[in-house]
């Protein structure tokens, strides 16, 4: 019944969306304030999406195994929470939490636009029109999440083991406000460039959107890192996959684009580069949906291997490139009053910079992921582009960048002295011998650790510095620099100071190491609702004399037989510590895994910061005006 | 001027992007070491499955004639589907066949043989899996056909009747 | 003469360990630059698929042979291609790789000093 009701609303949704292109163009050219209509028929667009997403969900949470992504992707044993996350846990069901996203920001951007030209409001709203279209007619022409199949299966085949975790669970809906909410600004920005509104009002309109966008992709990529780190039991948080570096390149895009558009606030200048970073924005985001759901690509996490529909992505998101281009090319007029250069210690130049750089970055990952892709096709070779690529690549260039993103806020407009900023060199010289202290005492690489630590260190003190001088004004700018700082910090000392045993036991033994002595106790076993587990009991006895008791755990799942590793994670604010469990075939030995890894939540919590800072740049503008 | 000029330039970089990933498309995602071959054989020292007597490759592959080394387990499911290839295999004299007991346990194994009969004119042990990883091998099962101290053919994965005919040309 | 030959001896015995302990986390940085062929979005140091686990076993005999990191790299390398290796090597197939992001920052500078700072009033 829900399917039903799904699958029709879905239908209704589509012929609203017509309905929605046809009114648009017809208020479009006369000069009456907006016709209520549109905002009608938007509401009910996005309306019909809801209840069709509603009707999935309902279909999960009663295990209506007569719809064929129910079937797929669910299980009646399955706990209540992880049967509605696996509405969006599958590829069908995502993409309709793609139209929710895209319906629902168009409707709200429409509602709060009201002091805005109609005109840019119309354009704004037909190009995420073609987007939803386009959505809609992948969705129900070849991912359509309400098939019906005959005779109705018994019990469905489950929902894979690892993605049953609360993170994970709200990792895409948290994401896709994100990602599929720069497609607002694609649009906003297509729009503007036709109607030549590229000014400071525009900026200061679109800026609300790239901040609530960049706030949802930072936390969503936190929340995938953190599934990772606690649910894939490797111990690490990030490792250059495919999939990872698709999430990365739009949050490169969109924070190079929230720097633009508040220099853009106050001066009118980089119009044009705003609106290719609006759209590289939304473009990497459908590119990234095109890499990990065709199959193109050999990673973890990808979805769907199915060549037919990346086919239709491949074809719609190079549709949407020629657009952007076609729109760009002939619409375009370039802003020719500022023609003065700009001087080298002048804030435009370190905004310049930062473009500078991040760009950079985000080439570095571009290039990395796809470049298998073209020599496979090219000249038939394999080969892997892996962390150590990304790592040679990206950390020499972080030491110039982290001292920029230092001195750069300082800078003033058109031109800067350098009389009482002495503190800056007396903060880096103090950073410097910190950095060479600690650095000797570690068994690590001196000289570019040095160099890193110490930019990392100095931007750290500039900021908080900067708290207590300058309080509340430029907070937001502040905060987020500061999490930045601590982010890296926190990486490269949990980097340095990590600790890996690998061993393997029976129960009884005791492993001894110079920092510790491990001792398998016991092992236990439970069933729960969907899972038979095997817990085992470690007893940890530390040089210092304290005790930690881990339990890792192997889980046997029933549908589908899976077997996981559960990782054991006890935390405080210094330390991790990390134990996994395998079988080792033939032999009644386990396989133990043992990590100290110091500082870790403190990478969970820089991110954070780093949100933060877009939280209150986002409620500093509402207060301003 | 200039902006008409970078934008048309993005055009046909996006068109050849555009045909470069559709191709991509085709392709598999996963790899295989289907066309790496190390022409040589490896050399190694191993210890037999029955009397537990080391022997090394130069004795293994001394005569001139074909030999057919088959990586296995018992406790590999493939491996006993293409068991019948190999016994029909064990008919043909122009070829000896050899099988490299992988990471098993010499009693499971003992079972697997007496169920489905031993078709090896030799089997040697490997216990830690570094000798297959010394031919290149990843898994089992997998066969490679041998002539003159070379690899001629290599099959990942279990026998089936067009790889049976196959080497049965190729032996000719 | 002999004094020092001891004093050597002891020395040695004394940095076995640590030799010991080199290898080790020798050990563990090549099995993460190596990719496995079984599960194949991890490393064969995460790994704990069976070929994992005998790369693993390998990788520490051939340390204890003498073989060197790059010598472990092409020896694997002759044996599974390239596709093994996580850090791509840099020969002909790879120029474009590790150069356009060089590139393409190179050209970036390039542009900022042109249109922006090296402008005439």
């Amino acid at each position: 019944m829900a399917s039903i009701i799904g699958f029709n609303s879905l239908i209704f949704g589509f012929f609203t969306s017509l309905i929605l292109i046809f009114f648009s163009i017809k208020d479009y050219k006369n000069s009456y304030s907006l016709d209520k209509k549109i905002l009608i028929f938007t509401f009910l667009q996005f309306l019909f999406v809801i209840i069709s997403f509603f009707g999935l969900i309902l279909s999960f949470v009663n295990s209506d195994f007569s719809n064929e992504t129910v079937f797929n992707h669910s299980h009646t044993t399955k706990p209540l929470f992880y049967k509605i996350s696996g509405t969006w846990g599958n590829h069908e069901g995502s993409l309709l939490l793609w139209l929710l996203v895209l319906t629902s920001f168009i409707y709200f951007f429409l509602i709060k636009s009201h002091n805005q030209p109609k005109k840019y409001r119309i354009l704004t709203l037909l190009f995420q029109e073609i987007i939803i279209i386009g959505f809609f007619i992948f969705l129900i022409k070849t991912s359509n999440p309400f098939n019906y199949i005959f005779p109705i299966p018994e019990e469905g085949l489950g929902l894979n083991p690892i993605l049953q975790d609360p993170a994970l669970a709200i990792h895409p809906p948290v994401l896709y406000l994100g990602y599929v909410g720069s497609s607002i600004i694609f649009s906003s920005s297509l729009a503007a460039t036709s109607l030549n509104y590229l000014s400071k009002e525009w900026a200061k309109h679109i800026k609300t959107w790239v901040f609530i966008s960049w706030i949802f992709l930072s936390l969503g990529i936190l929340l995938g890192s953190i599934w990772a780190y606690y649910e894939l039991g490797w111990g690490g948080f990030w490792f250059w996959d495919p999939v990872e570096n698709v999430s990365l390149m739009p949050w490169l895009a969109l924070t190079t684009l929230m720097h633009c558009i508040v220099v853009m606030e106050k001066k009118l200048i980089l119009t044009s580069w705003a609106v290719i970073l609006s759209i590289t924005t939304f473009t990497l985001s459908m590119c990234g949906t095109f890499l990990v759901r065709s199959g193109i690509l050999n990673s973890v996490h990808t979805f769907a291997n199915d060549p037919e529909r990346g086919v239709f992505i491949l074809i719609f998101l190079f549709f949407l490139i020629f657009l952007s281009l076609f729109i760009f090319f002939f619409f375009y007029k370039s802003d020719n009053k500022n023609v003065n250069s700009f001087s080298l210690l002048s804030k435009e130049t370190s905004i310049l910079v930062n473009n500078w750089f991040m760009m950079y970055f985000l080439s570095v990952i571009l290039v990395g992921t796809t470049y298998p892709i073209f020599l496979d096709v090219i000249s038939s070779q394999q080969i892997s582009v892996g962390p150590p690529f990304y790592n040679k690549l990206i950390i020499p260039f972080l030491i110039p960048f982290l001292i920029a993103m230092a001195v750069g806020p300082k800078l003033r407009w058109i031109k800067s002295e350098i009389e009482d900023k002495k503190y800056l060199i007396i903060f880096f010289l103090i950073s410097l011998v910190l950095s060479i202290f600690i650095i000797i005492n570690l068994d690590v690489n001196f000289l570019l650790n040095t160099i890193l630590i110490t930019s990392a260190l100095y931007l750290f003190f500039i900021t908080v510095r900067d708290f207590f001088i300058k309080k509340f004004s430029s907070f937001s700018q502040n905060i987020a620099h500061f999490g930045f700082s601590l982010l890296i910090l926190s990486i490269l000392f949990n980097n340095f100071l990590t600790n890996e045993t690998i061993v393997n036991l029976k129960v009884g033994e005791t492993h001894i190491t110079e920092k510790f002595k491990i001792k398998f106790e016991d092992v236990d076993q439970l069933s729960e609702q969907n899972y038979k587990v095997i817990i085992g009991k470690f007893k940890v006895e530390n040089k210092d004399g304290k005790i930690d008791i881990l339990y890792p755990e192997l889980r046997i799942y029933n549908q589908p037989n899976v077997v996981t590793s559960e990782a054991f994670i006890k935390t405080n604010l210094f330390l991790d510590k990390f134990m996994t469990m395998n079988y080792v075939r033939n032999k009644e030995h386990f396989n133990i895994r043992y990590q100290t890894k110091p500082l870790m939540i403190w990478i969970w919590i820089s991110v954070i910061f780093i949100s933060l800072g877009g939280l209150t740049g986002l409620y500093k503008k509402k207060n301003e005006s | 001027m200039k902006v008409k000029f970078l934008t048309s330039f993005i055009f046909l970089v996006s068109i050849c992007i555009f045909l470069i990933f559709y191709k991509g498309l085709n392709k598999s995602n996963i790899y295989s070491p289907d066309n790496i071959i190390e022409k040589k054989i490896p050399s190694f020292s191993v210890k037999q499955f029955y009397n537990n007597i080391k022997i090394t490759s130069e004795e293994i592959f001394d005569d001139e004639k074909f030999y057919l080394m088959n990586i296995w387990a018992s406790w590999c499911v493939p491996c006993r589907e293409e068991h019948r290839f190999l016994l029909k295999f064990k008919k043909l004299d122009r070829l000896e066949i050899i099988g490299l007991n992988y990471k098993d346990k010499n009693k499971n194994a003992k079972t697997f043989l007496n169920e489905l009969k031993d078709p090896y004119d030799l089997i040697i042990v490997d216990d830690d899996g570094t000798i297959a990883i010394e031919w290149g091998a990843y898994g089992v099962p997998e066969t490679f056909l041998i002539y003159d101290k070379k690899i001629i053919k290599k099959i990942i994965g279990p026998l089936n009747d067009d790889l049976f005919f196959e080497i049965k040309d190729l032996i000719k | 003469m002999k004094l020092l030959r001891i004093v050597l001896v002891i020395l040695l015995i004394l940095n076995f360990n640590v030799l010991k302990a080199e290898n080790k986390n020798l050990e563990i940085e090549i099995t993460k630059n190596l990719r496995c062929l079984i599960c194949q979005g991890q490393s064969v140091y995460d790994s704990d698929s069976e070929f994992a686990n005998s790369l693993k076993i390998l990788v520490k005999q051939k340390l204890d042979d003498g073989y060197e990191e790059k010598e472990i790299y092409n020896f694997l390398k002759k044996k599974y291609g390239e596709w093994i290796l996580y850090e791509p090597r840099f020969n002909k197939n790879t120029y474009f790789l590790w150069l356009l992001p060089i590139l393409m920052f190179v050209a970036g500078g390039a542009i900022i000093l042109k249109l922006f700072i090296l402008k005439k009033n």
